[in-house]
């Protein structure tokens, strides 16, 4: 039994208004500012809906086009841009976002905190997609969307006229940086900020699932990240990394693309498969059985799923062997796949199921999935890849895996959390409806593209001859698309319809068993007080919990010093370590990510000097957000959170939540150089010569400047030390020095390659050698600013002894930039000399 | 002193065996990718290639075995029926045990799955 905190009725009302201040929205137009995780993933998800409309109103055109032979409704050019445009923004600004949105929404009630650690970075995070998406999306309007398809082959793409395969290359890394933002949210989130007592054994799964997925993010996104830097190098500048007459080869393209493209589908289908996970035991009223076996599907899924990206280019002409291990590794993702539906068939027979909307969506959409996976089992042979290949079977594979893997759950979804927006259920008639409309027009519309496909039809056709086979089924795909569609109508009427005759007060309507049904819709604080989990299924098995955090009575139940505070809790165990306090309603998140986002939008249309402009103007508002906003030394060390518990307010190092997003985020970051690396390798293996017989950085300068930046970097961490150890002068004095030989080995780099003239024009290793360091003095350069940073934060007295997560963040990073040049330097320097 | 590590608690134990597979799928692909692109420099046949290929496998199933034991170990031997969902560090560990064991037997399977193709390619066929 857990002692409460014994309030009186009068204390508990004067918590409530202090938290009710603390955690306030502004009003007016000022609401935009808010970082709060309940709006930021309100607007997540309301915007990456409306982007699917618009996704799928291009693909009603195109189903128009295709209803009959030889039509000319729109041409083939604004073909070419619907379906790059609908595949685009369907993968990028719908499937993931929308996961993300969930995640920021869900997970803080959900594992009984208050917010998720980083609250601004997921605001950012947002405007950053938010504000990419309509880039991406509005060029159509202008006639100048991307047109050579969603994955943006090279040669095709990179001679691409026009500016839309750079908006499409520019608008998505910056989407893309919004999701690794998110990432580090998530896995921090998870690890650090359950409720206290939620071990690792008591997770929700849905947390377990999005665990795997940011994970997935941090090794998935990256390489397309490199990949497209390479790609815009090659069109803004002619550096010819895809470009086969001076050395360059398309294959690097598609490795790259894949090795994000394959996981990403898992990425999108994981965290769908997470809300079944949550549904199906509310609707069987039992907790889930083989809750093991899930964990096993999630993890080994994540896992597997980076063992298949060739299996997209099956047709490419790689050695059989190569081709063998990609198609084995495609049939054994199957078995954790299998193993989560047939742990969800076990909980519907073992418990009695209540076949309401959101159930009756998830099982449907469970058995589309099934069938997509069968084909998909298919086609991961070669030998059957081959003929079906670029045909409408693909079409019909992908759709029937990403609409019953993803879109269906994900209405289930929408039926099952509404009265969380609002505390009123969406209609039971309307979704019925909307779920049969669904289910039969899906069919209708995607069953008869298997036969158009083994009928020879390709993709990506604006039109056919008739009398070939194939005008009937593509008549019947095009029926099947529009009720589809009406489906989808009813199910946006359904949200958005007013219900203010409709009672209200729903709290948890179905009987859940999960946290996330305490929250109340009219509050903002997430949770009233920081309960104690027992219990999976805390709600069904810890009599009294609700009326006991509502009434205060567990950790937090109060705001004294007016900040927003959460818990910080053990990785396995959740033991209490700290209290969080993390940002409010801030400019900064919409200012910072506007002015990034405008300096995608300069380099787009090649205007240097606005994007120069805006790109001082992006730092200089990260920097403010930095200084004002991060590590802040609290007014006293400890405070007192309730039950008699006393924990400290700051944290450094391993022990802070900053330090773990430092960590995460230059795994992702070394994920990318490794994909760098890979060119570079990759380049040495197509070619006899991978010098193309041209001189090389030579060995001198890039040793001298692996010295400088080795001495950098001991620089940094002895600053770290003497700064620790209260020498101030010393630690001051070592992080100019650390700067000053920054600067020297980021010069000594440079001159490697400027002193042998390598243009980067003429061959791919030149071009490769100087992207490599050209990374490596973008890494460098930051690392410079932090060292510069943490100076003036000692001498602003922002850093201390004590205080000190500010240099251990930067040594942290300092650890990954030494092995940066480490890896650059000697490969450049020395592996030309080794062959 | 025994050769068989002590028991740690620590969350990442449950990716032991998946980054065996990891690891066992980038030396195959690796390996044999680069062998095939530089096959006329090198002085050794597709054999080679194979036989590489069994050592790495065999070392991995060797690991992904040693990572099950372990598992097996820190679910108490099986002594203890799942579902595990006690609030105490005892069913803690019993989960992880567990789902490491599981997650060892995919990797296993997954592993032989992936060496296989070379029992059947003897060339770099294209």
């Amino acid at each position: 039994m857990i002692v409460g905190n014994d309030f009186s009725l009068r204390e508990r009302r004067a918590q409530e208004k202090r938290l009710r201040a603390v955690w306030a929205n502004p009003s007016g137009w000022r609401y935009w500012t808010s970082v709060n995780n309940f709006q930021v993933g309100l607007w997540y998800a309301s915007a990456a809906f409306a982007f699917m409309l618009f996704a799928g109103l291009l693909a009603l055109i195109m189903r128009a086009q295709l209803a009959v032979p030889e039509n000319d409704l729109i041409s083939a050019g604004f073909y070419n841009q619907a379906f790059t445009l609908h595949g685009t923004v369907m993968m990028f600004l719908f499937a993931v976002p929308i996961f993300e949105a969930v995640a920021i929404f869900l997970l803080p009630p959900m594992l009984g905190a208050r917010e998720l650690p980083f609250p601004r970075l997921g605001a950012f995070g947002f405007w950053s997609f938010f504000l990419g998406g309509v880039f991406v999306c509005g060029s159509i309007l202008f006639d100048s969307a991307p047109t050579s398809g969603w994955f943006m082959y090279p040669p095709l793409a990179t001679k691409e006229p026009g500016y839309g395969a750079d908006i499409w290359l520019l608008g998505l890394s910056f989407i893309e940086v919004a999701s690794i933002a998110a990432a580090v949210e998530i896995i921090v989130g998870i690890m650090k900020c359950r409720a206290p007592g939620m071990r690792i054994n008591l997770m929700p799964l849905f947390a377990w699932y999005l665990l795997v997925v940011a994970g997935m993010i941090l090794f998935a996104f990256p390489p397309l990240i490199a990949g497209d830097i390479l790609f815009e190098m090659e069109r803004m500048f002619d550096w010819p990394f895809f470009d086969a007459s001076r050395g360059g080869d398309p294959i690097l393209w598609q490795h790259l693309f894949w090795i994000f493209g394959h996981p990403e589908v898992y990425i999108i289908f994981l965290p769908a498969i997470a809300l079944m996970a949550m549904i199906v035991p509310t609707f069987a009223q039992r907790p889930i059985v083989g809750y093991p076996w899930i964990v096993l599907a999630a993890v080994g899924t994540g896992f597997i799923s980076f063992g298949l990206w060739v299996h997209h280019m099956f047709a490419t002409g790689l050695p059989q062997i190569s081709l063998a291990f990609f198609s084995a590794a495609s049939e054994a993702v199957a078995i954790p796949t299998g193993v989560q539906i047939f742990v969800f068939i076990a909980t519907m027979l073992a418990g009695r199921v209540i076949f309401s909307v959101p159930m009756l969506f998830g099982i449907g959409g469970i058995a589309v999935f099934v069938i997509g996976g069968l084909t998909g089992v298919m086609v991961a042979l070669a030998p059957f890849d081959w003929q079906a290949h670029d045909s409408y079977f693909i079409v019909a594979h992908l759709h029937y895996v990403l609409i019953g893997g993803m879109l269906f759950p994900i209405v289930a979804g929408i039926y099952y959390y509404y009265p969380l927006i609002d505390s009123k259920r969406l209609s039971n008639r309307l979704g019925k409806i909307a779920f049969w409309l669904m289910f039969a027009g899906f069919n209708v519309a995607f069953f008869p593209m298997h036969l158009t496909g083994l009928r020879g039809m390709p993709r990506r056709v604006f039109t056919y001859p008739a009398g070939i086979g194939w005008d009937w089924l593509n008549l019947v795909s095009t029926i099947g698309a529009y009720v589809f569609a009406a489906s989808v109508l009813v199910v946006v009427y359904d949200v958005l319809r007013p219900k203010h005759r409709q009672p209200g007060g729903e709290i948890n309507p179905w009987n859940a068993g999960t946290l996330e049904w305490i929250s109340e819709p009219e509050e903002n604080w997430g949770v009233r007080s920081i309960p104690i989990v027992e219990s999976r299924y805390p709600l069904w098995d810890q009599k009294d919990l609700v009326r006991r955090i509502n009434e205060g009575d567990f950790y937090l139940p109060d705001a004294e010093e007016g900040k927003r505070e959460g818990l910080v809790t053990s990785v396995l165990d959740a033991r209490p370590l700290q209290v969080l306090r993390v940002g409010g309603t801030s400019y900064v998140t919409i200012v910072s990510a506007a002015s990034l986002g405008m300096v995608f939008v300069a380099l787009t249309f090649h205007w240097w000097w606005t994007a120069l402009v805006f790109g001082v103007a992006a730092f200089a508002s990260i920097l403010y957000w930095l200084w004002t906003g991060t590590s802040e030394i609290p007014e006293k060390p400890q405070k007192d959170v309730g039950l008699g518990l006393t924990l400290p307010i700051y944290a450094s190092g391993p022990n802070s939540v900053g330090w773990w997003a430092m960590f995460i985020t230059m795994v992702g970051d070394g994920t990318a150089f490794a994909s760098l690396v890979f060119g570079y390798f990759f380049y040495w293996t197509i070619h006899g010569d991978f010098t193309g017989g041209l001189a090389g950085p030579g060995a001198f300068w890039p040793l001298l400047s692996l010295a400088f930046f080795a001495a950098a970097w001991g620089a940094t961490v002895a600053a770290r030390a003497l700064n620790q150890g209260n020498r101030t002068d010393l630690a001051r004095a070592s992080l100019a020095a650390g700067c000053i030989l920054t600067i020297a080995g980021s010069l000594a780099a440079f001159l490697g390659p400027w002193s042998h003239t390598m243009e980067p024009t003429a061959h791919v290793y030149a071009a490769i050698v100087w992207i490599l360091v050209i990374w490596l003095l973008c890494h460098a350069a930051v690392g410079a600013v932090m060292q510069l940073y943490c100076l003036a934060r000692s001498f602003a007295g922002r850093m201390t002894a004590e205080y000190d997560g500010d240099i251990r963040n930067v040594e942290l990073y300092w650890h990954f930039l030494v092995l940066t040049a480490v890896v650059t330097l000697l490969v450049i320097g020395l592996f030309p000399k080794v062959l | 002193m025994s050769l068989i590590p002590r028991q740690i608690e620590t969350f990442w134990t449950l990716f032991t065996a998946p980054v065996v597979w990891a690891v066992h799928f980038l030396v195959c692909y690796v390996g044999a990718a680069i062998y095939c692109a530089k096959q006329h420099e090198l002085g050794f046949g597709f054999g080679v290639v194979r036989i590489g290929i069994g050592a790495a496998t065999f070392a991995a199933l060797a690991i992904i075995l040693l990572a099950a034991w372990l598992s097996w170990r820190q679910w108490g031997f099986g002594a203890y029926a799942p579902p595990h969902d006690e609030p105490t560090r005892l069913d803690r560990n019993l989960l992880q045990g567990f789902s490491t064991l599981l997650l060892s037997g995919l990797s296993f399977v997954a592993v032989i799955y992936v060496a296989m193709p070379a029992l059947f390619v003897t060339e770099c066929l294209r």
